[in-house]
Parts: structure tokens; C-alpha cells; sequence
């Protein structure tokens, strides 16, 4: 059994050791001054806040007017948002990859409708009773994971995404097996009864993407989030440098599931019912393509990816459609505009469509979170 | 040469451009409703175009678009033409819930007609009747539909699997006295219900196995051997026809050879025989045919084996009109589809010149005329189910041959089955039902 990872202990080379110091220095730069508007500095959280306002003032606007099925569009594309995010920031940022947070959105899609079918509970308290699920299995997870590496990290979370759903076929009174669980929550009464549903939920959906985005700006900002960095560019050195490894991805890990666990819900909530095929295991290759799509570590491009996510594969299918290709021909032309998508976003901007989009306009804002990409898309 | 023959009839009733319908004779129609102008009507449904359950299934809609295309070229429903959206959710609810937003939503429909599945439909049929839109002639057999008060704008139409249990089980305890029985059915409310049918009328104490299945596991070996080592004489089966093939394959490997008896949904001969050869790789000319021989199963239309019965003739005519080119064999699949289809353009012309969403639901209330199936349909307003009867069969050279009268029963645990004698009504010279 040899198992053991390089040991980033007492003992390494002094010539080792030095270049451990030199690369935490490089890859973990002390947090940036606030930006400056005019002569006043703005604090981080103030400026995150901000935007988020302000989307959520364009996104109110917008949702009364693009029509019924664009607002359930938008909520769908919230709800990937969501899970994206979490997954682009553990891949991005700590650097361990997972191909099974399909499994954690279960977990919260699941324990959303049994909150709601047996305990009737109010759409908040589900929420974070389905998230705080989801981070639990994410923290069990997570200290098993923190002891693999690379392609083995992946083995196991591919595996979790593939057994996970399989329990609601092996407990089918409690989760409904195949057929799933059906679950419907209707517009809230204080919005007047001619309030659509689908601009209903992309309110909340979009309301809980924001939340969820300011968090998590927040946190890859803080001495987390450099922490995170500092292992993903060199475990030995961040080890060295004093910072606990196994905790810090562990962390990692439950932040990710729990991000999965909240998009998990607003699918659920989005869609109106729990199936084992609503999370199977093409959910989590999706999510992983978002996050890709968009720029590893980018939660802008997280974004991005999800709203390629939902728009490209129904735009093509009544494009196709709508070009005198049969139903059962034209629903396979997503599957393939998907792969040539993935492979031109690929060639032409490796780091992804954020990565790309900043080459382009050459926004050189040397921030920690976009450091490291550039480094690597140039390169 | 029967069938080049219907076709010239049909192409010449075409060209001498008599239209009973009144088509050209646009005035007075208005834009009543969402989804309807003064020439069209257009109406949406989720099929599986793809994937497992497509095997069969993905005939349905084409076939009931190919009744409304003939209706449509004969004056349509009061001159307005169907225009029927049918998009592909292949069999997942995941993707059914997004195909019937898109159709309500964005397309506009008046009505979703016809939408296949019991898992697949249970996942939208809130939001549809949350819509407001009317929701008639699901492809499933669940008793979910039947539910006014919850449900009031959704209506069943093939016989209700509890209903079928039961006339299955009648015919099994009748016929089988004694025998061990064993079940094998889809592990969703298709299979349950059609087991809580079963097992109203078959004696407790011969049931020796239920085994069950679910859709997305192809492998059923262990389930098929939990059959044999439980001595099963009789074998009902409750499954899509995917699930059927797979159950003779796999029951032929183990040497096990009871008495198959098959629900009507998974027992279409013509697919059964075309899947078997494909799931076996066995090109030998009648190999599906070989297998299927000797199925007992039940069918609420005509079997395509009577070529006399008006209705087959018609829809076979039809099917070399608009089909042939498309769909190989004039079989089950297609005559279902164009059934269902008939009954949708019976409900269109009952709701009236210028329906809303409104007058079509309380038009199917008020309850339809028997038209295509062997037996009277239940509607009412306090029952949203469809077609209340059926006679069982033996398969024989891939035909559905009836051993018996047609029987018609309700939903409940003691209500009786009896055999309705009254003929079918013969189909309408000019194959539209009259407004």
C-alpha cells in the first residue's frame, strides 16, 4: 500500500523549502486595497452588495417584461447558477475537482420535498434546511475526499453521483423511486392572485443565485479564499507555509455541496417534482461543463455557463425544428451543437468564456481570483 | 391490393374536392381562446420520440397527426385545421416539464392532447390545470386522472389499468382455476394500479411472486429467476413493451415457460415481434412472431385483425395515405394514435364554433358518444375517465385474436363485471364524427 501522499513535513530539502516560501508569497499576495470610487475606498462587502442590488433591480424590471416562459427560463438558469457557482469555486480555487455534485443537489431537491410534503414547512425554512442536508453529506464526503488526489477524487465523486440517486428506487415508499415526488408551491398570496408563477420563481430563484454569489465573493476574497489558492498552486508549499490542508479542502468541499444543495432546491422548486432522472448522472457532467464553460474559478462565469446551459440546447431544438427537421432528429442536435460548443470555447479560450472575455478586452485587473487564469491562458 | 385500392377510393374522394365540413366557409369564426384563430387550432403534447419507451410509442403522434392532417383536408373541425406540436420528452419528467411549459408559455397552445406517460405526465398535470388548460386524452391508463375535484381540467381515455386488472383478472381466475400466479409490473403507479386491479379478482391464495421493474434497468434477470423459483404458472405482466421483450428473453434464457398474460399497453404484437428480433439479433423472417405466440392480453379497440370492422378499414386507409412512407406496418401504435385523434375532433365539434378552453372541458363533461372503442367511455362530471371495457385475446401469427365478448366494469373493489353485448357503432362514412 503505498498510499501515502508526498510528505509536506519538517525534513524536506532546505532548497525544497525555500521554493515552497517563494511560490505561497507569489500565489498568496496579501489582500488588495479596497477600490477606490472617486477618493473614497469601497469595501469589499459594500461593493458586492451593491451589484447585487442593482441586479436585482435590473431582474425585477426585466422578469415583468420578457414574458411568462423567458421568467422560467431565467429560473432554471438561477438554479444552475447556484450549484455552478459552488462547483466553479471548488475546482477554481481549492483545486480538487468533482464529478458528482449532481448527488448533493439530490440531497437538497429531496429533503426540500419531504420538508414539504410531511412537515409543510415555508419555502425559506426548506431552503436552509435543505442546504444545511446537502453540507452535511458535503462534510462526510468531504474528509474521505481530502484524503484523494486528482483522477482517484474524481473516481469517488463520479461514483457518488452515480449511487446517490439509486436510493429512491431501494426506498420507494419514502422517495418515490422512479416516478419521484411531486411537489408543488404555489405563488405566495401577498403577490395578488394575477402574479405568474414563473416570474414567482424567478424571483426567488434569482433572489437565492444573488445571495449566494455575495457569499461566495465574499469568501474567495477572504483569507479562506487565499488560503484555497495557496494549496491548489502548491499543497506542499501551503502546507509548509502553516496552513492545514485536509481542513481547508474539507471546507471546500462543504461549501460546494452546499451551493449544490441550494441549486438542488430551486431545480426542485422550479420544476415541481423530485425524480431520480431529475439528478442523474448527466446533471453532474453538466454542471462540471458549465463551470468549465464559463472559467474555472469565475463566479461571472459561472453565470455564463449556466445560461449556455439552459438557452443552447432549446434554441437549437425549435431552430432544428423549425427548419423542417423531424421531433426525434432535432432533439439530438442539442447533444451535438453541446460537444462542438465545449470543443470551440476550448480551443479558443481555454480559459473559458470569462477567461476569454477578459483577454479580449484586456481588462488587466490583477486580482487574486483572476491571477492565476490569466497566467495559464496565456501560457 | 385491398389497401392500393382504399388508397385510390381515398385519393379520388380527395380530388373531387367534396368537403363535408364546410372548409372555405371561414365567417364567423373568431379567436375564442389562447392557442385558437379563425383557421387554426393549435394543440401540444410530450411523446417519447426517443429513448426507452419510444420503441411502439413514437408512432402515437405521428399517427393522430396523420387523422387530423385527413380532417384537415376535409374541411377540418367548423374550417379551422389542427396544427398539433408534439415535442420529444423521452419518457423523462424532468424533460416533460419543460416541453409543456415551452407549449403553454411560449407556444400557446389551446390544449395539451394526449400527453404519453404515467411518470412523465404526473410531473406537469398540476401545472397544466394550474394553466387553466384543458388536459384531455392522456396516454396512460392511471387512475390519477380520474380526479375532478383536484384535476377538474384533466381526462383519461384508454381503458384505466385498474379497470384492465380487473377484467385480466376475472378472465385469469376464471381460466387458470388453481394455478400459481406470479406478477411482474412497472414499479410506478402503471404497474400498482394495474395490480390493485389483479388483485380484486384474483384469489389471494394463489398469487406465489410480485416482481417489479423499473424503467431505467434494463436488467431483470433476477427478477424473471424470483418468477421461476416461485413455480409461477401464469405470468401477468403489467410493462411497456420494451419491458415485455425483455421479460420472453429473459424468461426463454432461464427455460421457463409459464402462460404469459399481458396488459394491453405492452402487448402490441406487431412491436413486440419487431423488438424481440431486434433485442435477440435474429434476423429469421417470423423469429418476433414465434415468441409472441400464445400472449393472452386484453384491447379496448378493434384487434387490426378484423379487416371488416369499419374502423380498421378507415384508419388503414388513412395510415396508406399519410403514413406508409414513414411508420413500416399499419399496427397497434398507429391505431391507438388515430383513435385518440378521432375522439379529440368528437370533443372539438361537441364544444362549438367558437370554444374556449371552458366549453371543450365542459363539453367532454356532458360525456361522449362511443366512437372507436369497443365499449361506452365513462365521462361525466364527476368522472374523468375514459374508455370502461375490453375484451381479452390470444396472439396468434402476431394477430390479436378475441376469445371473448367485451367486458365492461367500473373502478371499485366490488363493482361487478359484466359483458356489454350492444354492437360497436360503425364509423362514419366520411371517417369525421359528425358536430
Amino acid at each position: 500500500m503505498s498510499t501515502s501522499p508526498p510528505g509536506p513535513y519538517p525534513g524536506s530539502s532546505p532548497d525544497e523549502q525555500s521554493r515552497a516560501a517563494a511560490l505561497v508569497k507569489e500565489s498568496a499576495p496579501p489582500a488588495p486595497p479596497a477600490r477606490k470610487l472617486g477618493p473614497f475606498p469601497v469595501p469589499t462587502l459594500a461593493r458586492h452588495l451593491g451589484i447585487a442590488v442593482l441586479a436585482a433591480v435590473v431582474l425585477a424590471v426585466a422578469s415583468a417584461m420578457i414574458g411568462d416562459y423567458r421568467d422560467y427560463e431565467l429560473a432554471e438558469i438561477a438554479a444552475f447558477v447556484v450549484a455552478v457557482a459552488g462547483l466553479t469555486v471548488l475546482i477554481g480555487l481549492s483545486g480538487q475537482i468533482s464529478i458528482g455534485n449532481g448527488a448533493f443537489m439530490a440531497v437538497g431537491g429531496y429533503t426540500a420535498a419531504l420538508a414539504f410534503l410531511h412537515l409543510q414547512w415555508p419555502l425559506a425554512a426548506i431552503l436552509l434546511a435543505a442546504t444545511a442536508a446537502a453540507a452535511l453529506a458535503g462534510a462526510i464526503f468531504g474528509v474521505a475526499a481530502a484524503r484523494l488526489r486528482g483522477p482517484y477524487l474524481a473516481g469517488a465523486t463520479l461514483m457518488l453521483a452515480v449511487a446517490l440517486p439509486a436510493l429512491s428506487t431501494q426506498f420507494q415508499s419514502v422517495l418515490g423511486g422512479d416516478q419521484g415526488l411531486g411537489f408543488y408551491i404555489n405563488v405566495p398570496g401577498f403577490l395578488g392572485a394575477s402574479f405568474s408563477l414563473s416570474r414567482w420563481q424567478a424571483w426567488f430563484n434569482c433572489a437565492v443565485a444573488l445571495l449566494v454569489l455575495v457569499l461566495l465573493a465574499n469568501l474567495t476574497r477572504s483569507r479562506v479564499g487565499r488560503n484555497w489558492r495557496a494549496l491548489r498552486d502548491d499543497e506542499v508549499a501551503a502546507a509548509l507555509a502553516g496552513l492545514n490542508v485536509a481542513r481547508l479542502q474539507t471546507v471546500a468541499f462543504i461549501v460546494s455541496a452546499s451551493c449544490a444543495g441550494a441549486g438542488g432546491v430551486l431545480l426542485a422548486v422550479w420544476i415541481g417534482t423530485v425524480s431520480t432522472s431529475l439528478f442523474a448522472l448527466g446533471l453532474s457532467i453538466q454542471l462540471l461543463t458549465a463551470a468549465v464553460l464559463g472559467g474555472l474559478g469565475s463566479l461571472v462565469g459561472a453565470i455564463w455557463g449556466s445560461a449556455i446551459l439552459v438557452i443552447v440546447p432549446t434554441f437549437l431544438a425549435n431552430f432544428a425544428t423549425s427548419h423542417g427537421m423531424t421531433q426525434a432528429k432535432s432533439s439530438s442536435v442539442p447533444i451535438l451543437a453541446y460537444g462542438v460548443v465545449l470543443i470551440v470555447v476550448m480551443v479558443a479560450f481555454p480559459g473559458g468564456i470569462q477567461g476569454g472575455l477578459i483577454r479580449f478586452f484586456n481588462l488587466r485587473r490583477r486580482r487574486p481570483a483572476d491571477y492565476h487564469q490569466e497566467e495559464r491562458g496565456t501560457t | 391490393m385491398a389497401a392500393l385500392a382504399t388508397l385510390g377510393l381515398l385519393a379520388a374522394a380527395c380530388s373531387s374536392g367534396g368537403s363535408p365540413g364546410g372548409a372555405g366557409n371561414n365567417s364567423g369564426l373568431t379567436a375564442s381562446d389562447t392557442g385558437i384563430t379563425p383557421t387554426t387550432i393549435t394543440i401540444g403534447s410530450h411523446q417519447p420520440l426517443t429513448g426507452i419507451a419510444a420503441p411502439g410509442y413514437s408512432e402515437i403522434a405521428p399517427a393522430a397527426n396523420a387523422y387530423f392532417s385527413y380532417v384537415n383536408a376535409h374541411g377540418g373541425i367548423f374550417g379551422r385545421k389542427i396544427d398539433y406540436k408534439y415535442l420529444n420528452d423521452q419518457y423523462n419528467p424532468t424533460m416533460t416539464a419543460t416541453v409543456v411549459h415551452q407549449l403553454i408559455l411560449q407556444d400557446k397552445v389551446f390544449a395539451i392532447f394526449n400527453g404519453l406517460g404515467t411518470p412523465t405526465h404526473l410531473a406537469v398535470a398540476q401545472f397544466i390545470n394550474s394553466e387553466h388548460v384543458p388536459d384531455v386524452f392522456v396516454a396512460s391508463g392511471c387512475e390519477c386522472w380520474n380526479a375532478p375535484s383536484t384535476l377538474p381540467d384533466t381526462f383519461g381515455w384508454q381503458l384505466d389499468y385498474v379497470r384492465e386488472g380487473k377484467i385480466l383478472g376475472k378472465y385469469i381466475a376464471q381460466h387458470f382455476k388453481g394455478k400459481k400466479i406470479g406478477f411482474f409490473y412497472q414499479n410506478d403507479e402503471f404497474g400498482q394500479d394495474g395490480v390493485k386491479g389483479l388483485s380484486y379478482e384474483i384469489p389471494k391464495s394463489q398469487i406465489v411472486a410480485k416482481q417489479s421493474y423499473d424503467p431505467t434497468n434494463i436488467k431483470i434477470g433476477p427478477q424473471v429467476a424470483a418468477l421461476k423459483a416461485a413455480g409461477a404458472q401464469v405470468v401477468v405482466s403489467f410493462t411497456v413493451p420494451a419491458f415485455t421483450a425483455l421479460l420472453k428473453l429473459n424468461m426463454l434464457g432461464l427455460k421457463f415457460a409459464p402462460q404469459l398474460v399481458v396488459s394491453d399497453v405492452g402487448s402490441d404484437p406487431i412491436t413486440l415481434a419487431g423488438l424481440l428480433a431486434s433485442f435477440a439479433k435474429n434476423k429469421t423472417a417470423g423469429f418476433g412472431n414465434s415468441l409472441t405466440q400464445g400472449i393472452i392480453t386484453d384491447n379496448y379497440l378493434p384487434s387490426l385483425g378484423q379487416t371488416s370492422n369499419s374502423w380498421i378499414s378507415l384508419f388503414q386507409s388513412i395510415y396508406q395515405q399519410y403514413l406508409a412512407k414513414t411508420i413500416p406496418a399499419f399496427d397497434g401504435n398507429v391505431l391507438y394514435g388515430m383513435s385518440v385523434g378521432y375522439t379529440f375532433v368528437q370533443a372539438m365539434f361537441k364544444a362549438g364554433k367558437n370554444p374556449t378552453r371552458a366549453d371543450l372541458i365542459g363539453a367532454i363533461n356532458k360525456g361522449l358518444a362511443q366512437g372507436v372503442a369497443v365499449a361506452p367511455f365513462a365521462y361525466s362530471g364527476g368522472d374523468h375517465n375514459g374508455i370502461t371495457g375490453a375484451y381479452i385475446g390470444t396472439i396468434k401469427n402476431g394477430v390479436l385474436v378475441p376469445n371473448t365478448g367485451v367486458y365492461v366494469t367500473d373502478d371499485s373493489a366490488a363493482g361487478a363485471i359484466t359483458t356489454d353485448s350492444t354492437p360497436q357503432p360503425a364509423a362514419p362514412a366520411n371517417g369525421i364524427p359528425s358536430p
